[in-house]
């Protein structure tokens, strides 16, 4: 490794919060990275990794957190030690960032063509027409269409994928040595991902630019590494090429963040439990009209958008079904449909039998309890004023259970899902996502149901908590026979819990059947297009090596 | 908040914000205390006034008209021989009644109003098209028109005040709940066939206490601003009672001879004002931890 | 852009039926009958009852309301029960003090409080930052008539610089004008300067913490522009909101504010019907003001969408 080419060199950076007895968030970070390169930090979150990207360019928040010790060197020079101008003229020119949320990262009263100038008239003394021309060619490069109108148009106009890009082009703009790109892609559907992480590939190789690249997803970490940095808790655990360390991990840490992530093969068939359906759900259909107020009296109405199209599955008693697609597909709309949260506005939704699709809320009761729903953000799915008791109790005592009873039964369910017993006490803050969500398990199954719907039940946690709470649903599959319409955009999620698959798009079903058939010889252009862009696809983690 | 910009991998901006609140949650400590002091020394004052006053507030003595600070009228007398230290001790019981009597009825008003205004959709419309009109009457407008109006007794005066503060708070409730009820704990709650008043009851109704409670004290200290200055533009309560707006107002002809006679009412009520302001504030800023988990 | 217009005006008209339809009934339900008041105590039963059938007091209730209605649509405010006087003349008349009164309030209030509550949010918890709160709390708890007379004592009797009360229309020469508008003025933005200084801070404080503002700086632009160029201008739209919504503060500033300095203006108008029970003016200027406040909130939802692109499809 010759050292004349490094870009970055960060040693024992210590990172400490400001306050009176301050708590190390980074202790002792070193990596380097040379021009052309990819580093990946990879780590669960609270691991620093952003924190480190943060503190490179200066970036940090001035008054919670700063950097003690250690030095950060861009091309020999100590950003740490670098005056407020001095990184004001490096940021933008010489290291650029981009973020994690494509859609709250652009200013959105300011139009494109004005953010991306004004780098450029910042930086450089060019004259406005030189600039524009610049600009025009940035947008050409990262690919976007119709660059003239982009150029006009505001953020909001643009989709998640097309922000990503005018970030990138904002962000290389002036051929920065360096690029921080701090999960760029965590917020985008797998195919705008596998493009984005090609786009970067490709410029980086244009430019000789040298990337540090910050994600939680291993996947990614295969598609884009040359080199991996393994955090965890401000330490840097492991690092190495990224063939060497995802094929002999040496440290223990390591090996747990692969083995986590869930295989792209699907799981080998269950033998079927029971012959009674519980969910039959027949021509679904859900059509948002516009909601045209006054002005409806002198406009045509407007045809509405047919999020959910017929859409048509049946569940048995202690099977899965996976409702796979990107956002937009409609698959959460349909899990609100099912659940009656929303009406439908066609088609037929059988429980145990009974149609409910038309039932008012009063006939609906009695069927309320045969369905139960795991809502995606475990931090939003119990209230914050009542005690984990006073919520799984709330269900069963709406259908007239005695206090005592349901208290007695909510104890056992959280020792079933893995919880201490004195949690029935405590409130929902003193719980981290992984048990909160099991708690939300719980509290579905306090209900007694034949169903549980999970709506991207595990895609806000950790991979090394996705594993866990996914291997709680099979438990309490096996335990109580209760059937899960599991919800997901994760395809790897799909292929390790579902027995069959249904794939939609755009409200229509692509795709629908068992499991090792959709996912092991997909028909369906698209869903073979799916499966073709999943990150890290190209790497078999349970097994430390290559794909088959 | 914490756990959850950790789980997006952004525990920086956790920091800025734990770190944020608890500057603000220290700041005013002094403040607070000395604020708290104040008012509670005018509560005392209120309560004990005949044992405070020196004399009666309403007796009138020609005789003894627009006199000087003295040991027999500790801060003189006004334009009527009456004792102004006993007007002004007297003059914290109205502020005082009027301030919380406002907080509470339009607190008893508004809170069922925004309840139902956020749950049901189809009266919400109509009823925030009314408050949209009500809030276009300027408040002191509408208070200055119920009053005179209408007989001037205590009872009017807070209804006159109420009616202008209402849409706020019906405002600020409707908006959290429309906030509230979006939340995945209020749709478990929905499928675990909860009834509607129980929703809105235990799961709703909780979660706008904490923006509830700084409004009121806001609401507390901007009624007793709006009955001084009803009383200051004389059409108030009738000009015997002794408050401070109609100390005020009757020491306005006098003002350039003897600055004392509205000095005294101005400092109390201006303290007093002050003081269930920045408690709003220590309040809100004790309070907000809370308001922003909800939203993490 | 244009659709969005049309759609606040028609949202606006309800608001001001409801508006009509209250001030209407307020002020006919209120006890004190006005034609016995304009008959005065000595008059007998009939010429009551003939001052009611000319006032068209003795018609149903709604024919008096769409009456009215329609005479407040051709801009017929009827006439003042004591001066006999059109009313709309009367309020001509008032005009000229008022307006530039509030108009100077308002130009001192968004000189001072804007860029004040933009330093404050942008060194949160420095010396400027606790200064420009501790004021803007005081600012707003001290009643306009207490600071009113707190600037007379200071500024006109103690220090001479400026004239106590009264009022000098423009003709008398700019000097005389403005020397009697600065401290009404003062007084009166005091309250409003407090009120935006502080929502400028809260609002400003939550866009910094916002995604585009961390972009704009790994840019590397200085931080005037991060501020003024990408904070402010998402700011903006609750600062004009406030200002919106503060209009009613700022009339009850002006009430206050003409009583102390004796400005022959609306807001001592008002106070002069209010006290004689002078129906048809209390109506025509609450109706006004209440009109004007729809008015000036239209005019700030269409700033929204001058300031936010989002707004415009």
């Amino acid at each position: 490794m010759s050292t004349d080419n490094i870009v970055l060199r960060v040693e024992s950076l210590v990172v400490e919060t400001v306050d009176k007895s301050p708590k190390p968030i980074l202790k002792g970070v070193s990596f380097e990275i040379q021009a052309g390169e990819t580093l990946c930090l990879v780590g669960e979150s609270g691991s620093g990794k952003s924190v480190s990207s943060l503190t490179t360019v200066g970036l940090l928040p001035s008054g919670s957190l700063r950097a003690v010790s250690g030095r950060v060197e861009l091309d020999g020079e100590n950003l740490l030690q670098a005056t407020p101008k001095r990184l004001n003229e490096l940021r933008g020119s010489r290291m650029a960032m981009i973020f994690q949320e494509p859609m709250t990262a652009l200013n959105p009263v300011l139009s494109v063509g004005k953010q991306l100038d004004e780098v450029l008239a910042c930086h450089t003394k060019t004259s406005t027409a030189q600039r524009r021309t610049q600009v025009l060619d940035a947008l050409e490069q990262v690919h976007l269409p119709d660059i003239q109108r982009m150029y006009s148009s505001f953020p909001h106009q643009l989709s998640g994928g097309q922000r990503q890009r005018i970030m990138i082009a904002m962000a290389l703009l002036l051929k920065p040595r360096l690029l921080i790109a701090d999960e760029p892609t965590t917020a985008l559907d797998v195919t705008t991902q596998h493009q984005i992480l090609k786009l970067i590939r490709e410029l980086q190789q244009k430019h000789g630019t040298a990337v540090l690249f910050i994600t939680h997803d291993m996947g990614v970490v295969v598609d884009i590494a040359d080199r991996v940095c393994v955090m965890k808790t401000g330490k840097i655990v492991e690092q190495g090429p990224v063939r060497q360390v995802l094929s002999t991990p040496k440290e223990a840490y390591t090996q747990c963040l692969l083995t986590a992530v869930p295989s792209l093969t699907p799981r080998p068939p269950r033998p079927a439990r029971g012959p009674r359906q519980v969910l039959d759900v027949t021509g679904l259909e859900k059509e948002f009209v516009p909601s045209q107020g006054l002005l409806s009296w002198f406009r045509r109405a407007q045809a509405g958008t047919k999020a959910v199209n017929s859409v048509s599955f049946q569940l048995q008693e202690g099977r899965t079904l996976g409702i796979v697609g990107e956002s937009g597909s409609g698959k959460s709309t349909l899990a609100r449909c099912v659940m009656r949260l929303i009406s439908p506005t066609g088609g037929i939704v059988r429980i145990n039998g009974q149609d409910i699709s038309v039932l008012n809320s009063r006939s609906l009761k009695p069927h309320r309890g045969c369905i139960q729903m795991v809502f995606q953000d475990p931090y939003r799915s119990l209230n914050p004023r009542l005690t984990i008791g006073q919520s799984l109790i709330e269900g069963p005592m709406n259908y007239g259970k005695p206090r005592n009873t349901a208290m007695l039964k909510a104890k056992e369910l959280l020792e079933l899902v893995g919880l201490p017993p004195d949690a029935i006490d405590r409130f929902p803050h003193q719980f981290s996502g992984g048990q909160r969500q099991r708690i939300a398990i719980a509290r579905a199954l306090a209900m007694e149901p034949d169903v549980i719907v999970a709506d991207e039940a595990v895609s806000a946690l950790d991979v090394s908590v996705q594993a866990q709470v996914l291997a709680l649903f099979d438990d309490i599959q096996q335990r109580f026979g209760v059937a899960v319409l599991f919800i997901t955009h994760d395809l790897r999620v799909a292929a390790q819990i579902c027995d069959d698959v249904l794939v939609m798009q755009r409200g229509q079903v692509v795709e629908y059947g068992p499991a090792q058939q959709v996912l092991g010889n997909p028909q369906a252009a698209y869903t073979r297009q799916l499966i073709d862009v999943a990150p890290g696809r190209s790497w078999d983690f349970a097994a430390f090596a290559p794909a088959s | 908040m914490h756990t959850h910009s950790q789980m997006h991998g952004l525990p920086a901006r956790y920091s800025i914000h734990g770190w944020t609140t608890k500057l603000l949650r220290l700041r005013p400590r002094t403040t607070t205390i000395i604020a708290t002091t104040t008012l509670a020394a005018i509560v005392l004052m209120a309560i004990f006034a005949p044992l405070i006053a020196t004399h009666d507030p309403t007796e009138l003595s020609p005789a003894s008209r627009l006199q000087a600070m003295s040991a027999e009228h500790w801060l003189g007398t006004d334009a009527y021989g009456r004792d102004l230290f006993s007007r002004v001790v007297y003059g914290a019981r109205i502020s005082l009644t009027v301030g919380l009597g406002v907080a509470f009825l339009t607190l008893l008003i508004g809170l069922p109003l925004g309840l139902i205004a956020g749950y049901f959709r189809a009266i919400d419309a109509v009823l925030m098209r009314f408050m949209d009109g009500l809030m276009a009457i300027p408040g002191i407008l509408a208070a200055i028109a119920i009053v005179s109006l209408t007989s001037a007794n205590l009872w009017m005066l807070m209804i006159a005040i109420t009616v202008p503060e209402i849409p706020q708070i019906v405002r600020l409730v409707r908006s959290q709940v429309l906030a509230t009820r979006e939340e995945a704990f209020v749709e478990a709650a929905v499928l675990m066939s909860t009834p509607t008043r129980t929703i809105l009851w235990r799961h709703l109704m909780p979660n706008t206490f904490a923006p509830l409670i700084v409004q009121c004290t806001y609401v507390c200290a901007a009624a007793i601003l709006t009955e001084a200055t009803l009383s200051f533009l004389g059409v108030g309560l009738s000009s015997e009672i002794p408050t401070w707006g109609n100390i005020m107002s009757d020491g306005r002809i006098y003002f350039q001879l003897k600055p004392s006679l509205i000095f005294w009412a101005g400092v109390l009520l201006s303290l007093c004002i002050l003081s269930i302001n920045l408690l709003g504030d220590a309040a809100r800023d004790a309070l907000d931890p809370i308001m922003k988990r909800k939203e993490g | 852009m244009l659709g969005y217009f049309i759609r606040r005006l028609l949202a606006a008209i309800p608001v001001m039926l409801v508006l009509a339809l209250s001030v209407f009934l307020l002020l006919r339900l209120s006890p004190g009958d006005p034609a016995v008041i304009i008959a005065g105590d000595m008059a007998s039963p009939e010429q009551v009852a003939s001052i009611r059938t000319a006032l068209g007091l003795d018609q149903p209730i709604y024919t008096q309301f769409f009456i009215w209605m329609g005479n407040m649509l051709q801009g017929d405010f009827g006439t003042s029960l004591i001066s006999q006087t059109s009313v709309m003349t009367m309020i001509t008349q008032r005009l000229e003090p008022t307006v530039s009164l509030a108009l100077a309030a308002i130009v001192f209030t968004v000189l001072i409080s804007v860029p004040l509550g933009v330093i404050a949010a942008w060194r949160q918890g420095s010396w400027v930052d606790n200064l420009v709160m501790s004021v803007s709390v005081v600012g707003f708890s001290v009643p306009v008539f207490v600071i009113g007379y707190i600037v007379i004592q200071v500024f006109a009797i103690k220090l001479g610089w400026l004239p106590v009360q009264g009022y000098r229309s423009l003709d008398n020469g700019f000097g005389e004008f403005a020397s009697r508008l600065v401290l009404p003025a003062l007084t009166l933005s005091s309250v409003y300067i407090a009120l935006i200084a502080r929502m400028t801070r809260a609002s400003m404080l939550e866009v910094l913490k916002e995604d585009y503002i961390r972009t704009a700086r790994a840019k590397g632009l200085g931080e005037r522009l991060v501020l003024f160029r990408h904070a402010l201008r998402n700011a903006g739209v609750p600062i004009l909101t406030v200002i919106g919504t503060g209009f009613a503060l700022m009339v009850s500033g002006v009430v206050v504010t003409e009583s102390v300095f004796n400005i022959p203006g609306l807001g001592r108008l008002i106070i002069d019907a209010v006290l004689a029970r002078d129906y048809p003016v209390i109506q025509a200027i609450i109706l006004l003001t209440a009109g004007l406040y729809v008015f000036i909130n239209l005019l700030i939802d269409l700033s929204y969408a001058i300031t936010d692109p989002r707004i415009r499809y």
